[in-house]
């Protein structure tokens, strides 16, 4: 996952006027956690009635991870930058209202069963 | 890692294992075509806002005058399994986004290097910027009418490839022929991982 420098250069706070996603995270630049584009975003809740400090975006994203979503497919979802669907994302982990989770990867992996199960699953499409 | 908790017992939906590759090569190569023709759902577009002052040194140059430029990418998923998951990303094609290529590498498991034989210069930065990471790819040459059909060890040898390297021919239209090239590269992925894995025992 990326250092807190790489985070840095997504958004910050020089951005200026002239970007609509600022105005949705209200100039927040800084995410609570750094989200990888794979990382897993569920909503932990069926349903939420919108409280303050919470925007049609966040609702949004509560709706759309009722299913398991990655960070990158909730921000194409949302036609909305990942920088600024990880400012959210950081909100709604603050209020409990989604986890993000990191999926399992191969690094660990002591064989090759997954490789394995990738190609067949492939042939097998 | 875990982000906050949950109310539900939200381990309820089990982590997959997620495989992520990238898709990369020069302007108008056929990424988004072959991410669309390969992925379950429709091609969707992820984008990244940069500003001036969040972007390193020289990184912009070239942009001068905008305060902010967006950056796509091509999204893609595939799912082979209730716990194993295929990601695919196609790489933004100019050279200057390279830092959204150094996020997006991370943890990538292999990358797919689009050629057309007609520019075949400039998949270049591509395939220097995946073997100075040690990341394993495989250089499919997307056959664009028009070209002149080149033999694979003629590109191979254009290319200055490692003879390891697997090199392919594909149409990034037909889903069968990107399949392929996926499926090369998995197993050029797996080969490398065992050949590395017995170098490190050898070391030790
Ligand atoms: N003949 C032929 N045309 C192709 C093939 N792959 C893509 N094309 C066409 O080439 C054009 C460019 O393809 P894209 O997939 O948009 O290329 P890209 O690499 O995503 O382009 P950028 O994102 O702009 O760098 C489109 O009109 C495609 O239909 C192929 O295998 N054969
Ligand atoms: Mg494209």
């Amino acid at each position: 996952m990326q250092g807190e420098s790489t985070q840095d250069q997504w958004v910050d706070d020089h951005a200026g006027p002239v970007v609509r996603p600022y105005a949705v995270t209200r100039g927040r630049a800084r995410p609570v956690g750094t989200f990888d584009l794979i990382s897993l975003v569920t909503a932990t809740r069926a349903d939420v009635t919108p409280e303050a400090g919470l925007g049609p975006e966040h609702m949004a994203i509560i709706g759309l991870c009722q299913r398991m979503q990655s960070v990158a497919e909730v921000a194409a979802h949302l036609d909305l930058p990942v920088g600024t669907v990880r400012v959210l994302l950081g909100d709604l982990v603050e209020r409990s209202l989604v986890q993000v989770r990191e999926p399992r990867t191969t690094a660990g992996l002591p064989d090759d069963s997954v490789f394995e199960a990738v190609i067949n699953g492939l042939r097998a499409l | 890692m875990d982000y906050g908790h949950s109310e539900r017992p939200a381990g309820a939906a089990p982590l997959p294992t997620a495989i992520k590759i990238l898709v990369a090569g020069g302007f108008g190569v056929g990424k988004t075509t072959m991410v669309g023709a390969v992925s379950e759902t429709r091609p969707l577009r992820t984008e990244e806002v940069l500003t001036e002052t969040g972007v390193g040194i020289d990184d912009l140059s070239g942009v001068e005058g905008k305060t902010t430029t967006t950056v796509a990418m091509d999204f893609g998923r595939i799912t082979i399994s209730d716990d194993l998951v295929l990601y695919l990303f196609g790489t933004p094609g100019q050279d200057r986004f390279w830092f959204v290529w150094d996020e997006l590498a991370l943890g990538a498991i292999g990358a797919v290097v689009l050629s057309d034989t007609r520019r075949l210069a400039d998949c270049f930065p591509s395939i220097d910027y995946f073997e100075g990471r040690g990341t394993p790819f495989v250089v499919a040459v997307n056959c664009f009418e028009g070209a002149r059909q080149y033999r694979l060890d003629e590109v191979q040898a254009a290319l200055n490839l490692d003879p390891g390297v697997p090199v392919l021919l594909c149409d990034a239209r037909q889903r069968e022929s990107s399949k392929e090239v996926l499926i090369t590269l998995m197993e050029h992925a797996m080969k490398t991982r065992e050949a590395r894995r017995g170098a490190a025992a050898a070391t030790d």
